[in-house]
């Protein structure tokens, strides 16, 4: 076996070229594209939960958590370095998550979107009545330093922006890798039978179990990563509608591979500023019309369109 | 044949547009010899808080700049454009989860040369570093947070904010309460206060109460209550205030809540038995009208909308914005007016319609809005400070409106931090340096 398949390969592929659009887009779309990084990971994370047909509607909760860690060690420790600030961030969730996933691995369908989100709205209310973290207003974050080298400006976004495109690569290629493992394999057998892989000997509690936990890791780097980026918390990072955006992101992007969540958070960030533009006052019945069109045509998402694409390719060149 | 004729007739309007074209060339022409200041306006365009809040604010800004393009507002502002520069206003909406990339693409991607609007202290907490990094003059139009300038941004250089913050409305509603309800302050000993779960919430509550017992001596706290935003049903609220007794009850709901708030309360008797205060309340007035008890407090967040004194410049923002919009004028439309006009102010001291200009003259600005004279005075001239006004609510039966009496004025200087004092600071000091003659 070979030791990346095809779509690690081009998970690496993908670093040199964000670093080629970091020069040749201008700021504003660099921008977009590095917070739907941070975003985009948090998508990956509800997408490998749907994999086990579980659909989390409080990813935000974690989410928050790596913003809030992320805002909270400066504020009351004065730690800016990013690589300590991921480590508590990972740290805390993993204990959060970890708690969490006992009861939360019992439920499935509704019963686990409603939970999820239930939980998540339980940080929300948290945040927002703490009047130290600046309540609903949140609070912002100082620029981020990195092992004791402190970049200003213009450098400092630019080292930013390459960690946050390395770390989300390598999220998303561990992701792949899961995915492939056995646990990975398990979790697609449990959406399909539950039952029947209990008496295959796997048990399906211990594979969700792990499964939300790591959902919920990448779910907070992603997290740190997006604060870092746009220099502010608010406690609208757990509110439903925030987890509710993850989910539309996945529905919209498809479940079929990694990549998927990752293009569809920067296509619906590009699409949501375009249709501001056009249409200030309506701009959501756009995304809400793309929305249906994607359930009625691609109800397997924006992905199934590449994967046809791909097919035909493949298709024409022995021919050819 | 068919289709031959067909384009026939399909090519005549096709030739008399291009000929209207044409003729139209000229002028458009004309327009674009100086190039326009384009005018980033941004405010709630969807969600809970547009309605109150950010459609009134967009439609100000739509009105105020097309009498600036056209020269109709009343003297000082009667000249065209930004000292002659046109403006072209861009709407933009502030419901949105990534407000700071929304920024940065207001000035990056369609290179805005201002930035006008923000409703919600969360966003203006969020952007007031990013301003400062892009170099790009903002004038905040509402928010109500102190910490802008008292915390973010110390030094700003193209940050302003052409309201007061929140501190005022809840002295102002404390001074008023101790000193013009002679009934009320005569036994008063409790209060309480209903306001929603969120910074706004708290940060009135605080004040007002923090005002009010360094006002009178001996005043307690007999209840707080702080229901989550949007929630809309009251029960359980009312019923801790009415078993709390409190003399005094003061409220900072806005929009949908205030209005069920109202319903709510006045039909269980809250408002016969205890005095309430609701310091943003002049929105509710033209849709609840005998709804409301009278001899409630009304509050206006500044002398805007009922409060506004009367001028040429208000008569006409009141009767323009009712013609094209059919509703008069509530705060959050006054504050943008204000925002507005303190840039056209500036530029038309500079001569100049250029953002350097605005920056350079908006600075330590006095100036006339609808709402009474804006006085750019604290953090180093880049934060208003405004006058308020707050009255009690009467039903005038005969016309079928609402109206206020024993309206009070209050001067910018007797409700507003001075220049070297936080709010906080302030308030527990005991309102030193206020002048309230």
């Amino acid at each position: 076996m070979k030791f990346f398949d095809k779509t690690e390969w081009s998970l690496l592929y993908a670093l040199p070229v964000l670093i080629i659009l970091l020069f040749a887009l201008p700021t504003w779309l660099v921008n977009y594209v590095q917070v739907s990084m941070g975003m985009g990971l948090v998508a990956l994370a509800v997408m490998i939960q749907m994999r086990a047909g579980l659909v989390s509607f409080g990813q935000g909760l974690y989410f928050c958590i790596g913003g809030y860690t992320a805002g909270m060690a400066s504020k009351f420790w004065n730690i800016s370095d990013i690589f300590v600030i991921l480590v508590i961030a990972i740290v805390v969730t993993v204990a959060v998550s970890g708690i969490l996933g006992f009861l939360l691995r019992r439920y499935r369908e509704i019963f686990f979107a409603m939970l999820t989100l239930a939980v998540s709205m339980i940080l929300f209310a948290l945040l927002s009545s703490s009047h130290e973290l600046g309540s609903t207003d949140g609070f912002n974050l100082p620029q981020a330093s990195y092992l004791g080298w402190h970049p200003e400006g213009e450098t400092g976004s630019t080292v930013l922006f390459i960690l946050t495109a390395i770390l989300t690569l390598a999220c998303a290629i561990l992701i792949n890798r899961f995915l492939r493992g056995p646990i990975g394999k398990i979790i697609e057998a449990i959406r399909e039978n539950e039952l029947r892989v209990e008496y295959l000997g796997a048990s399906a509690h211990v594979s969700v179990h792990v499964l939300y936990m790591i959902a919920a890791t990448i779910s907070a780097i992603g997290g740190v990563l997006w604060s870092m980026a746009l220099g502010h918390v608010t406690p609208e990072m757990a509110n439903w509608t925030t987890s509710g955006q993850f989910v539309f992101i996945v529905i919209l992007a498809g479940t079929g591979n990694v990549f998927a969540p990752l293009v569809g958070t920067l296509i619906l960030e590009v699409l949501r500023v375009y249709a501001v533009e056009i249409s200030p006052n309506t701009w959501q019945m756009i995304l809400g019309i793309v929305m249906l069109l994607t359930i009625v045509f691609l109800p397997k998402g924006l992905w199934s369109l590449f994967e046809r694409f791909v097919k035909r390719l493949s298709s024409k060149e022995p021919a050819a | 044949m068919t289709k031959v004729s067909h384009l026939g007739t399909a090519s005549r309007p096709l030739a008399s547009t291009l000929a209207l074209a044409l003729a139209l060339a000229p002028t458009t022409l004309l327009a674009q010899d100086a190039p326009a200041f384009k005018l980033g306006v941004v405010s709630f365009l969807s969600g809970g808080a547009s309605g109150p809040f950010g459609v009134p604010s967009r439609n100000a800004a739509e009105l105020i700049v097309d009498a600036i393009n056209k020269g109709t507002l009343p003297a000082p502002y009667d000249t065209i454009g930004f000292a002659g520069t046109l403006v072209e206003p861009l709407f933009a909406d502030e419901a949105s989860k990534n407000v700071v990339a929304d920024y940065q693409k207001l000035v990056q991607k369609d290179e805005v040369d201002g930035i006008v609007g923000y409703n919600s202290s969360g966003s203006c907490v969020a952007i007031a570093p990013e301003v400062e990094k892009l170099e790009t003059l903002t004038v905040l139009s509402a928010c109500g947070t102190s910490q802008i300038f008292e915390e973010i941004v110390t030094e700003p250089k193209y940050l302003f904010r052409a309201a007061s913050h929140a501190t005022m409305d809840n002295v102002a509603a404390a001074r008023y309460v101790v000193e013009h309800t002679p009934e009320v302050v005569e036994k008063l000993s409790d209060i309480a206060g209903i306001n929603q779960n969120y910074s706004w919430g708290f940060d009135s509550w605080r004040d007002f109460s923090a005002s009010i017992q360094v006002l009178k001596e001996d005043v307690e706290i007999a209840n707080e209550q702080f229901p989550k935003i949007f929630a809309g049903q009251y029960g359980a609220e009312i019923s801790a205030l009415l078993t709390a007794r409190a003399d005094v009850v003061h409220s900072s709901f806005w929009g949908g809540d205030l209005e069920a708030l109202v319903i709510q309360g006045a039909g269980r008797g809250l408002f016969g038995r205890t005095q309430m205060v609701l310091t943003s309340s002049d929105t509710a007035i033209h849709r609840l009208g005998r709804q409301i008890p009278d001899g409630t407090i009304i509050g206006a967040r500044g002398s805007y909308s009922i409060y506004a004194p009367q001028s040429e410049l208000n008569d006409w923002f009141r009767q323009a914005y009712y013609d094209r919009y059919g509703v008069y004028p509530v705060h959050p439309a006054y504050q943008m007016a204000n925002a507005v006009l303190g840039m056209k102010a500036a530029a038309d001291k500079a001569g100049v319609g250029t953002e350097e200009a605005i920056i350079a003259n908006l600075k330590g600005l006095s100036y006339e809005g609808p709402g009474g004279i804006v006085d750019m005075a604290l953090a180093d001239g880049h934060q208003a400070i405004t006058g308020s006004a707050y009255g009690t609510y009467k039903f005038d039966t005969e016309t079928g409106l609402g109206t206020v009496e024993n309206i009070v004025t209050y001067k910018a200087e007797c409700i507003n931090p001075p220049a070297d004092l936080t709010s906080q600071e302030w308030i527990k000091g005991g309102f030193v340096g206020a002048d309230c003659e």
